[in-house]
């Protein structure tokens, strides 16, 4: 049985974006748990210093350094054998200006030097443009590294970038164009162009995180034309994250609950005070009613953009490992990976 | 869920005359800007000269604020209680506007046209990163001293992490002051005596630089440092001002979260911040609560009655006289369980935020239940503002 195909086959460095709060670093995680499988080695990287992988899969800080975090879906029931490895890296530009400086020159020290004289200050805070290169250009390196002897002969089968909130990953991708202002020549030009000619392929997708609701949405379709705008670059899908599944079918959603006849249901059910429970219940399920009319009315909007969309569901207990795994299961079924 | 953590009265602090600034702060997507409006209308609605500070609106909610572009002047926003004597204006932060007029403020017009043609400063001064904190503190600064308002609240930037607005000032104060720029002015300021950043070392970082940066980058930075250093006086000293003002008892800070692990870590990394750094907390408001809905049955109860429902009655019937057109008892598991979820979620939440409040028990609190829809208009800004009574 052959690996089957996945709407984003080809698609090697995945980036991640999406507003605050609509659990980014959930899904980026969880995608990179459900693309390492049958033996897939699979690069999960942090770009903005939170940590928030290492709490993900309950693990101490991360290091400026590869290492491997968790252990991808066996399946060996239907011949695609083991799971694979999922690796995990938290960049800092600091840490990102020093292994530039020692892979392209060889001059750690020197960089070290300037870290301490405020070098790192001056990357993010005087040209944060600068930042977000070595940042990109990080995770582009993985992307591209080789592995003489690996089964594609790439050392990761997949890279994926939980990178900026939507608000700014424009910017924060379209690398060439922040630095040109600032660099029309030389080594840093020269890196952000090969950054460039990596991000602006067919083998890099921006996939955007969001909730269901009204301010996510509309980023959401801002962040999918913006990225649209820029030449060779490539929208990925929609993870609809946190999505309420609807207990109840739309039709009964509708309809007005009889509540004499809930109530002899839930008497019927060994609970008391039926009559005032089933006036609470009826209240909730009409709130819940237009919390799904409001989620199908963005579902509709997001669907407009054209993109695929996965859903993943609200996880009511909280996000721990088993979590990450189920998540990591949807987007499997559902074609994401 | 806050038995112990006293409550954060919000009207209080709003009809204190002697409260002239409220900042609101928290991590991205937790409703800040919503927050800080609901706010500022309430605080009008109380008879304050209010203006409301804010970097990154929502489309819609501007619009209902009567924002409709971004130019740095607060406007007036219609549809607050006259009677109460009160006003609300409303501005969004133009961050390069801002930055260039401090420049034009503090340097001859030779030198001003001259930094603002550089290419350092221009992606200094319209990049996302520190800048963007950095001058909302500088226009707070600037409405602050205007003394047109009684109450200014300001909605800090979405930053990566909810401290940025706090270090930015800090941080470019640091780059602007360090040896760094001195490495970087010193082939320019040619002839003056380097002292000791001239020393072994030198030539191999000015040669990294050169090899990092490329010629004509570090020529740019050179002019551009330069140029700026002039400037950057008067850029320290309000800074400063700035930061003094925030320090300063008429300062109210507001931190927001959502009862989720992440926001709540930052919103724990800022309470203890602003300790460290002698800010007046008046406390957190936990935004977006799942409260219970008319009744208290416990989660586990509700599945296991849905349960007895669906196993009892598996064609869905209760009374197959029913009046009614949908099979009763499925309907009645489903809502069962749709209670469940609540009951669930609802306690997931106080869980989570509970472990914040026991480890800041003297942090006053509120919380404001989630609304089924997003705010955007007058009246949603004062159904938000109706759970700070």
């Amino acid at each position: 049985m052959t690996v089957r195909d996945t709407d984003w086959d080809g698609v090697r460095l995945h980036v991640v974006t999406g507003k605050g709060g609509t659990g980014k670093t959930t899904v980026a995680a969880a995608l990179a748990l459900a693309l390492a499988h049958a033996g897939r080695k699979v690069l999960l990287i942090e770009a903005e210093g939170r940590q928030g992988i290492a709490r993900l899969f309950d693990r101490p800080p991360l290091p400026y350094a590869e290492r491997k975090i968790a252990i991808g879906p066996g399946e060996a029931h239907d011949g695609r054998g083991a799971g694979g490895d999922v690796y995990a890296l938290a960049i800092d530009p600091e840490g990102a200006l020093l292994d530039y400086l020692q892979m392209f020159y060889g001059m750690r020290s020197a960089g070290v030097a300037l870290g301490r004289l405020g070098m790192v200050d001056f990357a993010t805070t005087i040209a944060p443009g600068l930042g977000d290169v070595l940042v990109t250009g990080k995770a582009t390196e993985a992307t591209r590294r080789r592995q003489p002897g690996s089964a594609t002969g790439f050392a990761y089968d997949a890279v994926v970038l939980d990178a900026p909130p939507t608000g700014r990953i424009g910017r924060f991708l379209n690398v060439s164009a922040e630095v040109s202002g600032l660099a029309k020549v030389g080594p840093v030009r020269t890196h952000a162009d090969s950054v460039a000619n990596v991000i602006k392929s067919p083998q890099t997708a921006v996939h955007f995180v969001c909730t269901l609701e009204e301010m996510p949405v509309q980023e959401t379709l801002d962040g999918i034309a913006e990225i649209r705008a820029v030449h060779g670059m490539q929208v990925g899908g929609i993870m609809i994250n946190m999505a309420r599944t609807a207990k109840l079918s739309r039709q009964e959603l509708k309809a007005q609950p009889d509540l004499a006849v809930m109530a002899a249901a839930l008497g019927a059910a060994g609970l008391y005070d039926a009559d005032a429970l089933a006036a609470a219940l009826a209240e909730e399920v009409s709130e819940h009613a237009r919390h799904i009319e409001l989620a199908d009315r963005e579902r509709t909007e997001l669907e407009a953009a054209g993109q695929p969309i996965y859903e993943l569901p609200l996880i009511a207990e909280g996000i721990d490992l088993a979590a990450l795994h189920k998540l990591a299961a949807e987007l499997r079924d559902q074609g994401a990976a | 869920m806050s038995a112990q953590n006293p409550r954060l009265d919000i009207d209080r602090i709003i009809e204190d005359r002697r409260t002239r600034i409220i900042v609101c702060c928290g991590s991205g997507g937790v409703g800040k800007t919503t927050t800080a409006a609901a706010i500022g209308l309430r605080a009008a609605d109380h008879g304050r000269q209010v203006c409301v500070l804010t970097v990154d609106p929502a489309r819609r909610l501007a619009q209902s604020m009567g924002l409709t572009s971004l130019d740095n002047t607060p406007r007036l926003v219609d549809g607050v209680d006259e009677e109460s004597g009160g006003s609300l204006h409303a501005m969004m932060l133009d961050m390069k506007r801002t930055f260039d007029e401090i420049v034009e403020a503090h340097a001859d017009p030779g030198r001003a046209t001259q930094i603002l043609a550089n290419p350092f400063y221009q992606s200094l001064s319209s990049s996302f990163a520190g800048t963007q904190e950095y001058m909302a503190m500088e226009k707070l600064g600037q409405l602050r001293r205007s003394d047109e308002w009684d109450l200014i609240v300001v909605d800090t930037p979405p930053s990566r992490s909810a401290l940025d607005f706090l270090d930015a000032p800090e941080r470019l104060g640091r780059f602007l002051d360090g040896r760094l720029i001195k490495v970087l002015t010193a082939p320019v300021k040619a002839g003056r005596p380097f002292g000791r950043v001239i020393n072994a070392g030198f030539s191999v970082m000015t040669g990294a630089m050169t090899k990092l940066l490329g010629g004509q980058l570090l020529r740019d930075a050179q002019t551009f440092i330069t140029a700026f250093d002039t400037v950057f006086g008067g850029f320290r000293e309000r800074a400063d001002a700035t930061y003094r003002l925030l320090q300063a008892p008429g300062t109210s800070f507001l931190v927001i979260a959502t009862p989720e692990p992440d926001a709540l870590r930052e919103a724990s990394y800022f309470v203890e911040r602003l300790a460290e750094e002698r800010m007046p907390l008046a406390g957190l408001i936990l935004n977006r609560v799942h409260t219970a809905g008319g009744s208290q049955l416990s989660a586990a109860r509700s599945l296991a009655a849905a349960e007895t429902l669906e196993t009892a009655y598996p064609s869905g019937e209760v009374r197959a006289d029913s009046p009614a057109a949908y099979p009763a008892a499925a309907l009645t598991a489903a809502a069962l369980r749709l209670h469940a979820e609540r009951m669930m979620l609802g306690e997931r939440e106080r869980r989570v935020a509970g472990s914040f409040m026991s480890t800041h028990p003297a942090v006053p609190v509120i919380e404001v239940p989630a609304l089924p829809e997003d705010v955007h208009d007058l009246a949603g800004l004062r159904r938000v503002g109706g759970a700070f009574a």
